[in-house]
C-alpha cells in the first residue's frame, strides 16, 4: 500500500502547488487546504502502514495484543490537524477581508496596495 | 574589576535622567565616575610594575569557553588610565561646550556608553569579550559622530564612519577566531604567553590580514583614513575624546596587544611599517592642506595613528619603546588642542583658522596653553613630545629593512606638523583682530580647566621625564614587547643624529610656516587629488551596493506569489532531485510489504480524484465539495490504517472546513479564469515535478528505518507509568505535554487573530 | 442566515446539539482510554454548535453557549498551564504528571490528574477558538 500512497501524497501535493499558482484567491485558499493534507498523509505514510492494530492497549493489558501502528507520529498529524484548521481559518478572513478592501479577486491586481 | 568596566554602562543609563535634575554643573558632577576610576587605576600602578600583569577571572558563559576575564598589564593600564583620565576632562568641558543644548542629556548617555566600551576593550583579557566592546564602540561612536542627527552631513559622516569600522571590524572577528583556534585558548594572557604557536601556524598569512583589516580601518590608516576627517562632525568634546585617547587607538591598542604573538615577521615588519609611514606621511600632507581648524588636529591624528602603527610594525626595543612615549605624548597634547579648538571655534563661531586673528588679548589662557601643547606637537624642547619625536627618528634609522624609506617619510611629515602647529598656535592669536560671527571672550572654566591640566602635564612629563618612564611606560613597553624592558626617557640625548634631523625638521618647518598662504594657495589649484581619493572608492562602493540591492530586490521581491512559489518549488526539485539521483544512488523500492485490498485502492483513487477535480472544476461549490470528499477519504485511511483518533480528527475538522468555506467563500466572486492555457501548462508542469519527486522520495525512504523508534519506549510506558491505555492521547497530555501546550496557544492565537480582524473592520465600519 | 436554516435542521440540530454536547464529554473523559481526547472532543462540541448555528443564527447560539467563546478559550489556556505547575510545588519538572485516583460509589474508579486537567484544557481551547472563528465570521456575515 505504502507505493499506493506515495503516489496519492505526490498527486496532492501536485494539486496543491497547481492551485496555489493560480491568480485567484479562492483557488489559494483550495490550495492550501490541499497541502496541509498532502503533509498529514506524507508524515502518515512514511511512518509506515499497519492495518488494523490502533495503539490502544486493552483492559487489563499492559501493552496491545499483537503490536501496534507507531502512535507518535499519530499524535504530531493530530495535533497538526486542528492547528492546520486554525491556520486556515486565519487565511481564509485574511483573504476575505483583503477582497473588501481592494474589490479584487485578482492575486495580481493586488500587489500594488502595499507600495 | 567589574564593577569598574560596567559602572560606565549603569551611569549611562542614569545619566540623562542625572543631567536632567542636576542641571548646569552636571558635568562636574558627572565627572566624579571617570576621575574615580582613574584613581581606581592608578592603584594598579604598583602592583603591576611589580608582577607585570594581573588577570582578574570572571566567568560568563562557560560553556562556549567565553569569560569576562580582565587583563590589567601595562598597556592595558596606560590606556584605562588615558581613557578614564582624559575622559574626566572631557565631560567637565561637555557641560561648558553643548551647555544649554536640549541634547545634552542624551550626549552624556552616550558618551558613558562609549567610555565604558573603550575601558572594557583595553581590559578584556577574551579575544570574544574584546570584539564585543570593539563593535560597542563602534556603534556607540556612531551615534557620537551623528549626534548632531538632524544634520544630514553628520548623519553621512556618521554611517561612514560606521561602515568603515564595522566592515574592517568582521574581519578581525575572522582574525580573531583563527587566533583562539591556532592557540587552542581565547585568553589572551594564555595566548600571548607562547607566540611561536601563531607565527608557526599555517594560516598565519590569512590571520594577520584580517586582524590587520580590522586594526587599519579602526584606526584610520591608508587607504581606510577618509572616515576619520569626517569624524569631525561630531561635537568637539567627542573629537578630542575619540581622537586623543579612544576610538582610532584601539586599533593600535591591539596591534600592540597581539605584537608578541603575531610581531617579529616580515610580514608583519613590512605591512605595518610601509602602511604606517604611508598613513603618518599622508596624514601630515592633509594637514598642511586644511584650514579648517579641527580638519587640521583631525589629519595630524592620522599622522600620529600612522606613526604609532609604523613604530609596533618595527617592533625593536627602542621602537616599542617610541611608541608608548609616542602614544601618552599624543593623547596628553591632541586632546588638549581638540578642545582649545572648539573654544575658539565656541567663542568665535567660525572653524576656519583663516578668518581668525588677534585673540591673544582676548583669550589669553588659550593662548598661552595653545603655544605649550603646539609645541609638544611639534617635538619641541622641553615637552614630553620632543622626547617621543627623538625616539620615534632613532626608531626609525634603526629600523630594520625600512630605515631609509621610513627615516625620509618621518622626517618629510614633522616638517610639515612643525609648520602645522605654528599654524595652529599663532593664527588665531597674533596679528590684527578680525571680525568673526560671534564676539570673542575667554572660555568659560570648564572648557578650560582640562587644555590647560593636560598641557602642563606635557610639561612636567618632557622636564621630568622619569615620572612617566616609571610609573607606566616601562612596564607598558615591556607588554608590547613580550619581555621586561629597561626603559630611561631623557630630554637630552646628546648631539647626535636624531637631534639633528629634529633640527633640520623645526627649521625647515619653520620656512614652510613663513609660506603657507603660498602654498594653500598652490594646493588650491591641485584640485585633482580630491577626484581619486579612496574616499571615491568608497562612495562607488556604496553607489554600487544600492544599485545591486534595488536589482535584487526587483528580481526577487517582485509582488507576484506564484513567481516566490515557483521559485521555492523549483529549487526543492532541482536541489533535492540532484541530491538524491547523483549524490546518492537514486534507488527506490517497489516492494510493498502491506499490499492492498480492493476497497483501500477506491479510497485512494477517490483522493485523489477529488484533488485533480478541485484543481479544474469552474463551480467553487464543486471544489467545496471535491475538497470534503479529499478530506473524508483521507479520514478514511487513517482509519483503516490503525489511526482511529486521526480519522475521527479529520471528520471533524472536515465538517468545520466546509462550515467555515460555506460561510465565507460565497462572499468572495466566482472562479474567474484569469490565465491562458501556456500559463496552466507550464504552473501544471511545476506542480507535477513537485509531486513527482515526493512519490519519488516516499518510494525511496520506503521501509528504511535509521534509527529505532523511540515510541516503543513511550509504549511500554503508557499503562505503568501514565495510566493511559490510547497512547495516542497519552503522549499528547503527558510524555509531550509541553509541545501540546505550545499547539494549543497556536490555536488560540489563530482565533484571537481571526476575532481581531474581524472586528477591526466592524469598528472601521462603525466611523 | 435564518434564510439558510430548513425547518429539518433546525428540528434536527435541537436534538442533536445536546445529544453532541453529551458525546464530547464522554469522548473527553474516555480519552485517555479509548480514542477521543481533548482535541477531538473539543471539535466535536464545536460542530455541534456550528449545526446550531446554521439552522438558527449566532445571536442565539451565543445565547446559549454558557460563556463567551472567547473567555472559554482563555480559560482553556491557564488551565493547560496550571496543570504543569503542581509537580514544580514538590520539586518534580514542570508538567510531570500527577495522579489523585478516586473511588466514586457507583461509577468506579475516577482517575483524577493533571493530564486531565490538562486534557480539559485542549478542549475548552479548541472549542473556544472554533467557536470564536465561526461565531465572528457569522457575525460579520448577518
Amino acid at each position: 500500500m505504502e507505493s499506493v500512497m506515495a503516489v496519492v501524497v505526490g498527486a496532492l501535493f501536485a494539486a496543491s502547488v497547481y492551485m496555489m499558482l493560480r491568480r485567484s484567491l479562492v483557488k489559494l485558499v483550495i490550495g492550501l487546504i490541499l497541502l496541509s493534507n498532502a503533509a498529514n498523509l506524507l508524515i502518515f505514510t512514511v511512518s509506515g502502514l499497519t492495518r488494523g492494530k490502533p495503539p490502544l492497549i486493552p483492559e487489563g493489558m499492559d501493552l496491545p495484543a499483537g503490536g501496534w501502528a507507531d502512535p507518535l507520529p499519530q499524535a504530531l498529524i493530530l495535533t497538526a490537524i486542528v492547528i492546520g484548521f486554525g491556520v486556515l481559518a486565519f487565511a481564509v478572513v485574511l483573504i476575505r477581508r483583503a477582497y473588501e478592501v481592494v474589490g479584487e479577486d485578482d492575486l495580481d491586481k493586488m500587489r500594488s496596495t502595499d507600495l | 574589576m567589574l564593577i569598574a568596566v560596567l559602572s560606565g554602562f549603569i551611569l549611562a543609563a542614569f545619566a540623562p535622567w542625572l543631567a536632567r535634575s542636576v542641571g548646569d554643573k552636571a558635568g562636574w558632577m558627572l565627572s566624579l565616575l571617570p576621575a574615580g576610576l582613574f584613581v581606581y587605576f592608578l592603584g594598579f600602578i604598583p602592583a603591576v610594575i611589580e608582577d607585570g600583569a594581573l588577570v582578574i577571572h570572571y566567568t560568563w558563559i562557560p560553556g562556549l569557553d567565553i569569560s569576562l576575564n580582565f587583563l590589567v598589564d601595562g598597556l592595558s593600564l596606560l590606556f584605562a588610565l588615558l581613557i578614564s583620565g582624559i575622559g574626566t576632562f572631557i565631560i567637565i568641558y561637555a557641560g561648558g561646550y553643548l551647555h544649554g543644548h536640549p541634547h545634552l542629556p542624551r550626549f552624556y548617555a552616550i558618551m558613558f556608553g562609549f567610555m565604558a566600551s573603550m575601558i572594557g576593550l583595553v581590559l578584556s583579557d577574551n579575544l570574544i569579550t574584546l570584539f564585543v566592546f570593539w563593535e560597542l564602540t563602534s556603534i556607540t561612536s556612531y551615534l557620537l559622530i551623528g549626534f548632531d542627527h538632524e544634520n544630514k552631513h553628520a548623519r553621512w559622516c556618521a554611517l561612514q564612519g560606521l561602515l568603515v569600522t564595522v566592515a574592517g571590524g568582521l574581519a578581525l572577528l575572522a582574525g580573531l577566531v583563527m587566533i583562539g583556534l591556532a592557540a587552542g585558548s581565547f585568553e589572551l594572557s594564555e595566548i600571548l604567553a607562547d607566540g611561536d604557536v601563531l607565527r608557526e601556524y599555517p594560516l598565519y598569512t590569512a590571520m594577520v590580514l584580517l586582524v590587520l583589516a580590522g586594526c587599519f580601518t579602526k584606526s584610520a590608516q591608508v587607504p581606510f583614513h577618509f572616515w576619520l576627517p569626517n569624524a569631525m562632525a561630531a561635537p568637539t568634546p567627542v573629537s578630542a575624546f575619540l581622537h586623543s585617547a579612544t576610538m582610532v587607538k584601539a586599533g593600535v591598542y591591539l596591534l600592540a596587544r597581539l605584537n608578541p604573538g603575531l610581531g617579529g615577521t616580515d610580514l608583519w615588519l613590512y605591512g605595518l611599517g610601509i602602511v604606517g609611514a604611508l598613513t603618518m606621511f599622508t596624514g601630515s600632507f592633509m594637514a598642511l592642506r586644511s584650514t579648517g581648524i579641527k580638519a587640521v588636529l583631525a589629519y595630524t591624528t592620522v599622522m600620529a595613528l600612522g606613526t604609532l602603527t609604523m613604530l609596533i610594525g618595527i617592533g625593536t626595543e627602542l621602537a616599542i619603546t617610541a611608541a608608548m612615549t609616542f602614544l601618552l605624548a599624543h593623547a596628553l597634547y591632541k586632546a588638549s588642542l581638540f578642545m582649545l579648538a572648539g573654544a575658539l571655534d565656541h567663542e568665535t563661531g567660525t572653524k576656519d583658522i583663516l578668518e581668525m586673528g588677534g585673540l591673544r588679548r582676548l583669550m589669553p589662557i588659550t593662548f598661552v596653553t595653545a603655544c605649550v601643547a603646539a609645541l609638544s606637537l611639534a617635538g619641541l624642547p622641553p615637552l614630553f613630545g620632543f622626547i617621543a619625536k627623538e625616539l620615534m627618528f632613532e626608531a626609525s634609522l634603526q629600523a630594520p629593512g625600512i630605515a631609509f624609506f621610513a627615516t625620509v617619510l618621518a622626517v618629510a611629515s614633522a616638517i610639515m606638523i612643525v609648520a602645522m602647529a605654528a599654524v595652529f598656535a599663532t593664527r588665531p592669536f597674533l596679528g590684527d583682530l578680525k571680525k568673526t560671527p560671534k564676539h570673542p571672550h575667554e572660555a568659560p572654566l570648564s572648557m578650560l580647566i582640562g587644555p590647560v591640566t593636560l598641557a602642563a602635564l606635557g610639561l612636567l612629563f618632557g622636564v621630568a621625564a622619569f615620572i612617566p618612564a616609571a610609573a607606566i611606560v616601562g612596564s607598558s613597553v615591556a607588554a608590547v614587547y613580550g619581555a621586561p624592558v629597561e626603559v630611561e626617557l631623557y630630554l637630552w640625548h646628546g648631539i647626535n643624529l636624531p637631534l639633528m634631523l629634529s633640527i633640520l625638521a623645526v627649521v625647515a618647518g619653520v620656512v614652510l610656516y613663513r609660506q603657507w598662504d603660498r602654498v594653500l594657495a598652490m594646493f588650491e589649484r591641485m584640485t585633482f587629488i580630491d577626484r581619486f581619493g579612496p574616499e571615491r572608492g568608497y562612495e562607488h562602493v556604496m553607489r554600487g551596493l544600492d544599485w545591486i540591492a534595488a536589482w535584487q530586490t526587483g528580481v526577487l521581491q517582485n509582488g507576484y506569489l506564484r513567481n516566490y512559489l515557483t521559485t521555492i518549488v523549483l529549487s526543492t526539485v532541482v536541489v533535492t532531485g540532484w541530491t538524491f539521483f547523483f549524490r546518492a544512488d537514486g534507488a527506490i523500492s517497489l516492494e510493498d510489504e502491506t499490499g492492498f485490498t480492493f476497497y483501500e485502492l477506491g479510497v485512494a483513487a477517490l483522493v485523489v480524484m477529488g484533488a485533480v477535480v478541485a484543481s479544474v472544476t469552474s463551480s467553487r461549490l464543486g471544489a467545496v465539495a471535491t475538497l470534503g470528499m479529499v478530506g473524508f477519504g483521507i479520514a478514511l485511511i487513517y482509519v483503516l490504517f490503525s489511526a482511529p483518533d486521526l480519522g475521527i480528527t479529520q471528520i471533524m475538522v472536515e465538517t468545520l472546513t466546509v462550515i467555515l468555506l460555506v460561510l465565507v467563500l460565497y462572499r468572495l466572486p466566482d472562479f474567474l479564469n484569469l490565465s491562458n492555457p501556456v500559463v496552466r501548462m507550464r504552473d501544471a508542469a511545476v506542480a507535477v515535478s513537485l509531486g513527482g519527486l515526493m512519490t519519488v522520495l516516499i518510494l525511496a525512504v520506503n521501509g528504511v528505518t535509521v534509527n529505532d523508534p523511540i515510541s516503543d519506549q513511550l509504549v511500554a510506558w503508557s499503562v505503568p507509568e501514565a495510566h493511559g491505555r490510547n497512547i495516542v492521547n497519552v503522549i499528547l497530555v503527558d510524555f509531550r505535554a509541553l509541545d501540546t501546550l505550545g499547539e494549543i496557544f497556536v490555536v488560540g492565537l489563530a482565533a484571537a487573530g481571526v476575532y481581531a480582524m474581524i472586528r477591526f473592520r466592524a469598528e472601521d465600519k462603525q466611523k | 442566515m435564518t434564510t439558510m436554516g430548513s425547518l429539518i435542521l433546525r428540528t434536527a440540530s435541537r436534538f442533536l446539539l445536546p445529544l453532541l454536547l453529551l458525546f464530547s464529554v464522554f469522548m473527553l473523559l474516555r480519552g485517555h482510554d479509548e480514542p477521543g481526547g481533548g482535541f477531538i472532543a473539543g471539535l466535536v462540541a464545536a460542530t455541534g454548535f456550528a449545526l446550531y448555528l446554521f439552522a438558527f443564527d449566532a445571536g442565539r447560539t451565543r445565547e446559549l453557549m454558557w460563556a463567551d467563546p472567547r473567555v472559554l478559550f482563555g480559560l482553556g489556556l491557564l488551565a493547560a498551564t496550571l496543570a504543569g505547575v503542581p509537580p514544580i510545588l514538590v520539586g518534580e519538572p514542570f508538567f510531570t504528571a500527577m495522579w489523585w485516583p478516586i473511588e466514586v460509589p457507583g461509577l468506579g474508579e475516577i482517575k483524577l490528574s493533571t493530564p486531565l486537567v490538562f486534557d480539559i484544557g485542549v478542549y475548552l481551547v479548541v472549542l473556544g477558538g472554533v467557536m470564536t472563528i465561526v461565531l465572528a465570521l457569522a457575525e460579520a456575515e448577518e
